[in-house]
């Protein structure tokens, strides 16, 4: 196996980072890197495409893992807004509290955060999985229309407001859900379907305590019933 | 008693005003269009050049060289984009449009020499093929949006506002929402689809700083990134955007059009494009980015004098969104039986929304896209770039210059009080600039 890599962002600029992660000047196509001193710098790690394994030794600011395809990363802190936003594919694991807009309209690939995740998480989300360890805030799901969000703990006021297709399962209270998100029922499926979230995140939480929201597909269609959601 | 008084119009209540309470009072809800602003508004027919004469001499019609390119990006990108002409085809969706529109407008501006925009919804690939520079939407929505496309792109464009509905987001009604651009949009098919006004992950140019940071570290600083406005608060936003790091501004003026939006956004919305150009170049002059970072400008551009005109007032080029798909025979006179069916006649269409484009332009039906043939939309593009551009040329040399980016205020005088004061030009005749001069 080969050695790690260590990036000190005290000596050396994000640009230098983000290229030599993005594998621009070489052909590597994997490898480890710690990056130290992140210091909260934004955009550490973001447009990463190569199946690579990145451990942030510290706090991320935004856009940490931004459009990540392939590869894994870790952010052994806190991350700032927008962590893994866009995301298409691979891992992005947040061992602290994410800020709002996490996952924000990511496509694919799995985002886990150990703590909370502010406002906005999953919004927009396009096929992404996120599992939050602990609870997130207001209009969390907001316009949600594709992938799974698991919370471990409580969701904030405007849960999954105007969602499509997204799954949210949450295992605390909701607040109040948004216009258009209802309870469903959960049957064995949806509770194999957390339970594998909650194993490939690495939490351990009841499967089956979850409860399942999702569209009442009331909102497709403009008419004039609905005026008042608009 | 009235006797053979003829009838008098209320000025209040005119006949479109009462048409839009009945129809709002039997379906209670908005109307939905597409087009640009209606109403009559101060703009760009309202100047008029100052040809040469024995203070100035003009250039050589054909014989001098009067120069058109512009090159875009010239702030913080590693490779900026250079167009031939200032005149480049603004963003419009695949979606909006058909795929054979999109091409069209792809292959008549790279014949051009000029670039095309993506819209809501992604690139295509039909449009990456035909447009040799192709700029990428950045929109709140991220539909479509994939960090591999951005990376195709040629330059991007962080899309904040457009000039048909400042503060609000896309539509598209669910008779366009097909299964092509439902899975490109992750979307059921057939919905009325509404996108987001607001950015997901940021708000406010401090956010859009890093924004444009990200943006800028996913493609290795190559590329131009755009900020594209709806003219509003045009001098702060304007400087916001320079502040936050943009290479370009976009300013889109309320006669932009849109291919659905509520018409009460569309008329009531927003400030005209020609006070918009002139309060854009003053904030770029007050920061000294003037020509720095380039403006483009866009909202009702039709001819080559108003492309002149905005030139003349400090705008590096112009964008044109109606005024192609126009060249493309929206509105032409070719199928009036669907046209009727519409309860429209050619020459008044704006049923974009209802995605049964006579033409085959705004539609995603397979049989009206048919009608557009995308080799011979695509030279109606050319032909239409090429004589905008050289009305423009034309006007310049008139007026002594050598580039048409040489243009100035000075050049121009105002035929009326309004345009006057918003362009920041004399009322002709005078030297009076109302509200700027005594
Ligand atoms: S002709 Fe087609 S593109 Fe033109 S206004 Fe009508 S529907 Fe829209």
């Amino acid at each position: 196996m080969s050695a790690r890599e260590e990036i000190d962002l005290d000596a050396v600029p994000v640009r230098r980072l983000n290229r030599l992660l993005q594998g621009r000047d070489s052909a590597r196509q994997a490898g480890s890197f710690d990056v130290l001193n992140p210091r909260g710098r934004h955009a550490l790690a973001a447009g990463l495409v190569d199946p690579i394994d990145v451990v942030i030794h510290g706090h991320a600011g935004y856009y940490c893992a931004g459009m990540n395809q392939q590869a894994r990363v870790t952010v052994a802190g806190n991350a700032g807004t927008g962590v893994a936003e866009n995301m298409m594919s691979g891992e992005v694991r947040v061992h602290g509290d994410a800020s709002q807009s996490a996952g924000a309209a990511g496509w694919g690939g799995l985002l886990a955060i150990g703590g909370d995740a502010s406002a906005r998480c999953g919004i927009s989300m396009k096929g992404i999985e996120i599992v939050v360890g602990g609870s997130v805030g207001h209009m969390t799901g907001f316009m949600a229309q594709a992938g799974c969000l698991v919370v471990c703990g409580d969701a904030g006021a405007a849960f999954g407001d105007s969602i499509y297709e997204a799954e949210l399962y949450v295992l605390g209270e909701v607040e109040t859900l948004g216009a258009d998100c209802v309870e469903k029922d959960m049957d064995d499926r949806h509770v194999a379907r957390i339970g594998e979230l909650l194993g490939r995140a690495g939490f351990a939480a009841d499967a089956s305590a979850f409860r399942r929201y999702g569209s009442a597909r009331q909102l497709y269609h403009f008419r004039i019933d609905n005026a008042a959601a608009y | 008693m009235t006797g053979d008084r003829p009838p008098r119009a209320s000025a209040t209540f005119p006949p479109h005003v009462i048409a839009e309470i009945h129809r709002a009072a039997g379906q209670g809800i908005y109307s939905i269009r597409g087009g640009g602003a209606r109403r009559p508004l101060p703009n760009f027919d309202d100047l008029v050049f100052l040809g040469a004469s024995v203070s100035r001499y003009p250039l050589e019609g054909y014989r001098e060289r009067c120069g058109t390119d512009v090159t875009i990006g010239t702030r913080f990108a590693g490779k900026p984009v250079t167009l031939k002409i200032p005149i480049t085809i603004a963003g419009m969706s695949f979606g909006a449009l058909s795929a054979n529109a999109k091409r069209a407008l792809g292959l008549g501006a790279s014949a051009a020499g000029t670039s095309t925009t993506t819209g809501d919804g992604g690139m295509t690939e039909e449009e990456r093929e035909a447009s040799d520079i192709l700029v990428y939407q950045y929109l709140p929505s991220r539909y479509g949006m994939t960090p591999d496309q951005l990376r195709r792109a040629d330059a991007i464009e962080v899309v904040i506002g457009q000039g048909a509905k400042p503060g609000g987001g896309g539509m598209l009604l669910g008779q366009k929402v097909s299964e092509r651009v439902a899975g490109m949009r992750v979307l059921p098919p057939g919905i009325d689809q509404r996108s987001a006004s607001r950015h997901p992950d940021w708000t406010g140019p401090d956010d859009l700083e890093i924004k444009i940071r990200e943006l800028r570290e996913i493609t290795d600083w190559e590329k131009p990134v755009y900020v594209k406005v709806g003219a509003t608060r045009t001098g702060y936003d304007v400087g916001l955007a320079v502040k936050a790091g943009a290479d370009a501004v976009v300013v889109d003026g309320m006669q932009g059009g849109t291919a659905a939006t509520q018409d009460v956004f569309i008329e009531d919305v927003g400030i005209p494009t020609l006070p918009a150009v002139r309060m854009a170049v003053d904030a770029l002059k007050e920061l000294d980015m003037h020509r720095k970072v380039q403006l483009i400008v866009s909202g009702g551009i039709r001819t080559g004098a108003d492309v002149a005109k905005a030139l003349a007032l400090g705008a590096d080029a112009v964008s044109i969104g109606v005024a192609a798909l126009m060249a493309l025979n929206c509105n032409a006179p070719l199928w009036p039986e669907d046209y009727a069916a519409l309860g429209v006649s050619p020459g008044h269409c704006d049923q974009c929304q209802t995605g049964r484009c006579p033409v085959g332009i705004t539609t995603q039906d397979p049989v009206l896209e048919r009608r557009l043939d995308p080799e011979e939309g695509g030279r109606r593009v050319r032909n239409y770039l090429a004589t905008l551009a050289m009305e423009c040329q034309m006007l310049a040399r008139a007026c002594g210059k050598s580039h048409v980016h040489n243009l100035e205020p000075e050049d121009l005088a105002a035929l009326t009080l309004e345009a006057a004061a918003m362009a920041r030009v004399p009322l002709a005749g005078t030297d009076w600039i109302p509200g700027w001069s005594r």
